[in-house]
């Protein structure tokens, strides 16, 4: 074993590990599990940046992906299923993602355990859904990617429905039931990839991501079957992303969700969907993204303009927050269906912005309702700059982040999606309509216009005009200790990420570009 | 990636042009240093704060006329970049562009904003958020310096948002009222209306230049070179003067700036002078390329634009009891000025920008001025103050020298330049033009005489004790009125006019001209302007004389029901009843086919449920129960005689031998 084919599947594997070790430790012990829970996500972290540092960024494939610390051995022979593992540089920042929300979500509990407290489990699921996650972004194999896939849904559907608010019950049980449908016809798409794809000498398919990507980039699948396919696995992604319609599971499991179990459903979850479609959809079904881009634009701009107005309504905090997911996701498939470079090195910077920027709104809203008790805006009453200036004053600055402005990380993953919008692939591949996009880009912009609006108007609610006499001597106290240790990285950032986007444009980028090759970009 | 390069593309030595010029991006960088300084050391540092933006300021104030030294020796322009990122194919850069236009530019950000710095030392003065007011008023100027420094439109387009932020911040700086923070959102969103064809215009130009950059020269050369379509070039044109008419108060999109005038004074004297709405004006200049290349149209818009807005401010600002409303809506009109001077054409760039260099300096100057009247009148109104002239001497003296460059009185900068304006309509053949802005400036002489009259003049009738101001606010007033008095001399043609060797558009500076007829045609409509005021307000009446236009007076006094509109029309139809009816789309039509599915499910489940309990298990007690009547029928027939037991077995063995062998 050397550090090259062992380091994903340690950094992986280890916060399962961890939470056996949660488990065996003895009751009462509450100390001792956070310890674990802290140590455990710092060590994968660190391993994660290790990672990071020793890729070699300058080595260079024909066809994506382009593969590094690969680890490829035998699993389930029978199936031709196999345990492969390895990252690139699309995979590198939303994997580093992950563990960093991990672990400051680790970190942020040692403080602030949601009722009804059994820490154990609840320290235990946490480093389950962390490895969960982290395999998604490195599975190479369909049914090993599909495995991680579900394992992030149990944790996720205990942890609103145990830690929950009021309505835990109903958003888990939603949650889980409708990302399950999604997965099964992800599924069904999967065994058709498998059964209509390439066979080796001795007459076996294959799950194998790289060998069905290069098979389905060369044409293997027909005309006909990636229409169909493309729609049965876009349909299990576009649950997860969430895709307008399919997005009304996300306002309730985030409403309901504890917090660090919001700032990981959308600073990394929502991005295993949009993952999904660039990774698999996209490479191993040209034909059919084609087919399907202009639609999957169409659902975006709606979405975009959709959430907005939606979030305009909402009375719940963070039901708005949440609502807002929605649209930022919209940005991201936008970029993605104009099949561009630009485009698609847009959506993966959206989805990294997003999850550090909604990761952080969310950290804000759950840190307000343990203040007020409260997530309505009229309970609360606006004056919150008054009485918790710091608290306010990030919530401000992250908020401005999330409405895109330029200089922080919101923005360029949505200009540069809009940019692409502009002037799609209208390569003799992909030949998309570039009226169409266009006007898909002036939805895009009206969203912007009232993403602005209702985050300033939130923020006009919220933290200006006077506190309402309730709150004042009420002992509210500003931030602590451990919030600033958990949002201090995520504040730096959304400040460097809007500064040098090339952080992740160039790691991201000669996987874009392989990925683009196919539809002649 | 470092390059240097002429305007033209022609190398200019990059050793002749100086250490400021090279160095010009310092003063632009400088003010986010002391921004994030005094963010985190303000409060721990002696007085608050202000120190760090105040040095960072006055050193770029010196630099800046370092750069502009370059400049009057006669040198090129300048250009430094750094690589940004890359996306596909398109390459950005970070850096700096200086020529004449940055140069002046960058003098009158950082003299204007250094004014206000020391002035808002007395203004705020235990103010309660004292550190942040001067934190945000730091990085304003900074995003503004970025604006005029940049030489790509992404860089550019940061540092024009980072302005609208800060504007909103300083807009709605004592946000404890809603009628302030609401004021801070409607300029923002206002201006974003803008922003969003702008971003829009630059994804154009960037197409332009088959998606490789969107460094302002290079897109110039482009457009130049004729190989861009038509179409492209004019829409991406109007596409960019929609951020011009969003941050340069334009109509139909000027709505938002008169309330912009909830924030501190002094930032009303930074935003409206220098800086943000300055910025769109400078736009139109920096890209003037696109326009000059695009199709006659956008440039007849950009005048048309200008016209109107002129016009329809400078009507307002005739009708208005807030001292800072009529600036507000003068600097409308002063700004639609520029605009439309700058659609006539390469004649009217110089002009356009002369103006808004020697406008930067009276603007502030009156708005320092009132924010010096309204701190000791203790109002806005005009109706509560009169005679202030005996208890504020320097006050009154500064802003009267403001107020007669506004006006266009001569020799005062505002004459100089406003000559230039109706002198470049004329020259073009825009007569109509000229027409319009010689009528601008008999009402800009009739109210900016109606404010002097009703603010300093006649009996006192507030009931504050007026004082004059302490010298840190009223230093800045005197150096302001000075530079008022001086500027103009530098766009006057008999004296060389050497501003237009500086600022110009294409390969030669445009000669200056002096034109006799243009001037008594300016000083005639000033004479009519001051003294048809003179005649209206001489004393003090109430109500206003001029409410006897009628139906007229109410139309300015209700702002022509544009802000009516778009509240009535547009914003609150989106937030309320769109906004809901959307969301009760989602909870009802969209949730409700997840929920319907779900419950029909639920339902298809319990009936499956109740199938099996009642019939599939009826079906088993059932047979249970037949089983037991089938006994007892049994026990009926079990008579114990043997012949019965073989019939039933014979019956039986035919029975099942028919089924089995049935065909």
């Amino acid at each position: 074993m050397t550090w090259q084919n062992s380091a994903i599947t340690i950094t992986t594997l280890l916060p399962i590990v961890g939470a056996l070790g949660v488990l065996l430790v003895p009751r009462g012990d509450d100390r001792l599990v956070k310890g674990i829970g802290i140590a455990i996500t710092g060590v994968c972290l660190a391993l994660a940046i290790a990672i990071a540092a020793t890729y070699d960024y300058s080595a260079t494939c024909a066809t994506p992906p382009c593969l590094q610390f690969v680890l490829n051995v035998q699993w389930i022979p029978v199936i031709g299923a196999r345990y492969h593992v390895g990252i690139d540089g699309i995979s590198m920042p939303l994997y580093i993602l992950t563990f960093l929300l991990g672990f400051l979500c680790a970190v942020y509990t040692g403080r602030y355990v949601p009722e009804p407290g059994r820490i154990k489990a609840f320290v235990a699921l946490t480093l389950l859904l962390i490895t969960g996650m982290a395999g998604t972004f490195v599975a190479f194999d369909l049914i090993l990617f599909f495995v991680f896939w579900e394992l992030v849904l149990v944790p996720m559907y205990f942890l609103i429905g145990v830690w929950g608010s009021a309505n835990r019950q109903y958003a888990s049980i939603k949650f889980f039931l409708y990302t399950l449908l999604g997965s099964v016809f992800m599924l069904l798409g999967f065994l058709a990839l498998y059964f209509s794809g390439p066979v080796d000498a001795l007459g076996k398919h294959t799950f194998d991501l790289t060998a069905l990507t290069a098979f389905g980039a060369g044409g293997g699948y027909t005309h006909l079957f990636q229409l169909v396919v493309f729609g049965a696995i876009a349909l299990g992604f576009a649950v997860k992303v969430p895709m307008w319609p399919f997005h009304t599971w996300l306002p309730d499991a985030h409403t309901e969700a504890p917090t660090i179990g919001s700032v990981l459903l959308a600073g990394v979850m929502l991005k295993m969907g949009t993952y999904g479609f660039v990774r698999i959809a996209l490479p191993v079904l040209p034909q059919g993204a084609v087919a399907y881009a202009p639609w999957i634009g169409g659902l975006a701009a709606i979405a975009i303009v959709y959430a907005a107005l939606a979030c305009l309504a909402q009375k719940d905090l963070k039901r708005l927050i949440a609502f807002s997911s929605v649209g930022h996701m919209g940005f991201v498939m936008l970029g993605i269906a104009t099949l561009t470079t630009i485009g698609i090195q847009a959506a993966i910077f959206g989805m990294v912005a997003h999850g550090v920027i909604t990761g952080m709104l969310f950290f804000c809203v759950g840190s307000i309702y343990d203040r007020y008790h409260t997530r309505q805006i009229a309970d609360i009453g606006g004056g919150m700059a008054e009485i918790m200036p710091k608290l306010s004053g990030i919530f401000a600055f992250v908020a401005i982040a999330s409405l895109g402005l330029p200089g922080l990380a919101g923005f360029w993953g949505e200009v540069m999606a809009l940019l692409g919008a502009f002037s799609p692939n209208t390569s003799t591949v992909a030949g998309l309509n570039v009226g169409l996009f266009r006007a898909f880009m002036i939805a895009g912009g009206i969203g912007t216009i009232l993403t602005a609006g209702y985050f300033l108007w939130m923020l006009q609610r919220v933290n200006m005009g006077l506190a309402p006499e309730r709150w004042r001597d009420h002992g509210l106290r500003d931030i602590l200790t451990v919030e600033w240790v958990s949002w201090v990285p995520l504040l730096v950032l959304i400040l460097v990420l809007g500064l040098i986007p090339s952080i992740v444009l160039n790691s991201t980028e000669q996987g874009v570009n392989l990925i683009v090759k196919i539809f002649g970009g | 990636m470092v390059g240097v390069l002429g305007a033209e593309g022609a190398p200019a030595a990059a050793s002749s042009a100086g250490w400021f010029v090279e160095h010009a991006w310092l003063i632009g960088l400088l003010p986010f240093i002391s921004a994030g300084l005094a963010l985190f050391f303000g409060k721990r540092t002696p007085g608050g704060g202000p120190v760090y933006g105040i040095a960072a300021i006055g050193a770029g104030s010196v630099m800046a006329l370092g750069v502009a030294w370059h400049f009057v020796q006669g040198g090129g322009p300048y250009e430094k970049y750094v690589e940004w990122f890359r996306i596909g194919s398109l390459h950005m850069q970070l850096g700096s562009y200086v020529d004449g236009l940055t140069a002046v530019m960058l003098i009158v950000v950082t003299f204007v904003s250094l004014m206000v710095q020391v002035y808002s030392l007395g203004y705020m003065h235990g103010d309660v958020r004292y550190t942040w007011y001067f934190v945000v008023l730091s990085l304003f100027t900074g995003a503004m310096l970025d604006v005029v420094l940049a030489g790509n439109l992404f860089q550019l387009l940061v540092g024009w948002e980072v302005m609208g932020i800060c504007s909103y911040l300083l807009i709605g700086h004592w946000y404890e009222d809603p009628a302030n923070s609401g004021a801070a959102i409607k300029a923002f969103l206002t201006t974003r209306i803008g922003d969003v064809p702008f971003m829009f215009g630059i994804f154009a130009l960037i197409f332009a230049t088959g998606m490789t950059t969107s460094n302002i020269q290079v897109i110039g050369q482009t457009v130049a070179g004729g190989h861009v379509s038509l179409l492209l070039v004019t829409t991406a044109a109007l596409l960019l003067f929609g951020g011009t008419i969003g941050k340069s108060a334009q109509f139909p999109l000027y709505v938002w700036l008169p309330d912009a005038m909830a924030g501190p004074t002094p930032v009303s004297a930074l935003i409206h002078a220098a800086t943000m709405v300055a910025a769109g004006v400078y736009l139109v200049a920096r890209m003037f390329q696109v326009f000059v290349s695009a199709d006659p149209i956008a440039l007849h818009v950009v005048a048309i634009i200008g016209a109107i807005t002129l016009l329809l401010a400078a009507f307002l600002a005739l009708v208005q009891d807030d001292i800072k409303k009529v600036l507000a809506y003068s600097t409308i009109s002063q700004l639609a000025y520029m605009v439309a001077a700058l659609g006539v054409g390469s004649d009217g760039y110089p002009a356009a920008m002369f103006h808004l260099f020697t406008h930067a300096f009276f603007k502030a100057l009156l708005f320092l001025g009132a924010g010096s009247v309204i701190h000791a009148a203790h109002t806005n109104n005009m109706s509560e103050m009169g005679g202030l002239r005996k208890d504020m001497k320097v006050t009154f003296w500064t802003f009267a020298i403001g107020a007669a460059a506004l006006a266009g009185v001569p020799p005062f900068s505002g004459f100089f330049s406003k000559d230039e304006l109706i002198l470049a309509a004329k020259d073009s053949h825009t007569y109509w033009l000229a027409v319009v802005l010689l009528v601008g400036a008999i009402l800009t002489a009739f109210y900016t005489t109606r404010m002097i009259l009703l603010t300093f003049f006649g009996d006192y009738r507030g009931h504050a004790h007026a004082h004059e101001s302490p010298r840190v606010m009223t230093v800045p007033l005197i150096l302001l009125a000075g530079a008022t008095c001086v500027v103009g001399l530098l766009g006057f043609a008999p004296l060389g006019a050497p501003f237009l060797d500086w600022v110009y558009f294409g390969g030669e500076p445009i000669p200056a001209v002096f034109s006799p007829l243009v001037a008594i045609l300016s000083i005639v409509a000033v004479t009519v302007g001051i003294w048809t005021g003179y005649i209206v307000y001489r004393r003090w009446r109430t109500p206003d004389p001029l409410t006897r236009l009628g139906p007229a007076y109410d139309l300015l006094e209700h702002k022509y029901y544009l802000d009516d509109l778009y509240w009535n029309g547009i914003v609150r139809p989106i937030r309320d009843p769109i906004a809901a009816g959307v969301y009760w789309t989602n909870q009802h039509v969209i949730d409700g086919v997840v929920n319907g599915t779900a419950t029909l499910a639920y339902a298809l489940s319990a009936l499956v449920a109740w199938f099996d309990r009642n019939v599939i298990d009826g079906v088993v007690n059932g047979a249970g129960s037949a089983m037991e009547l089938f006994g007892r029928g049994l026990r009926t027939i079990q008579t114990g005689k043997v012949q019965w037991y073989a019939v039933g077995l014979f019956a039986g063995v035919i029975l099942l031998t028919v089924f089995i062998i049935r065909p």
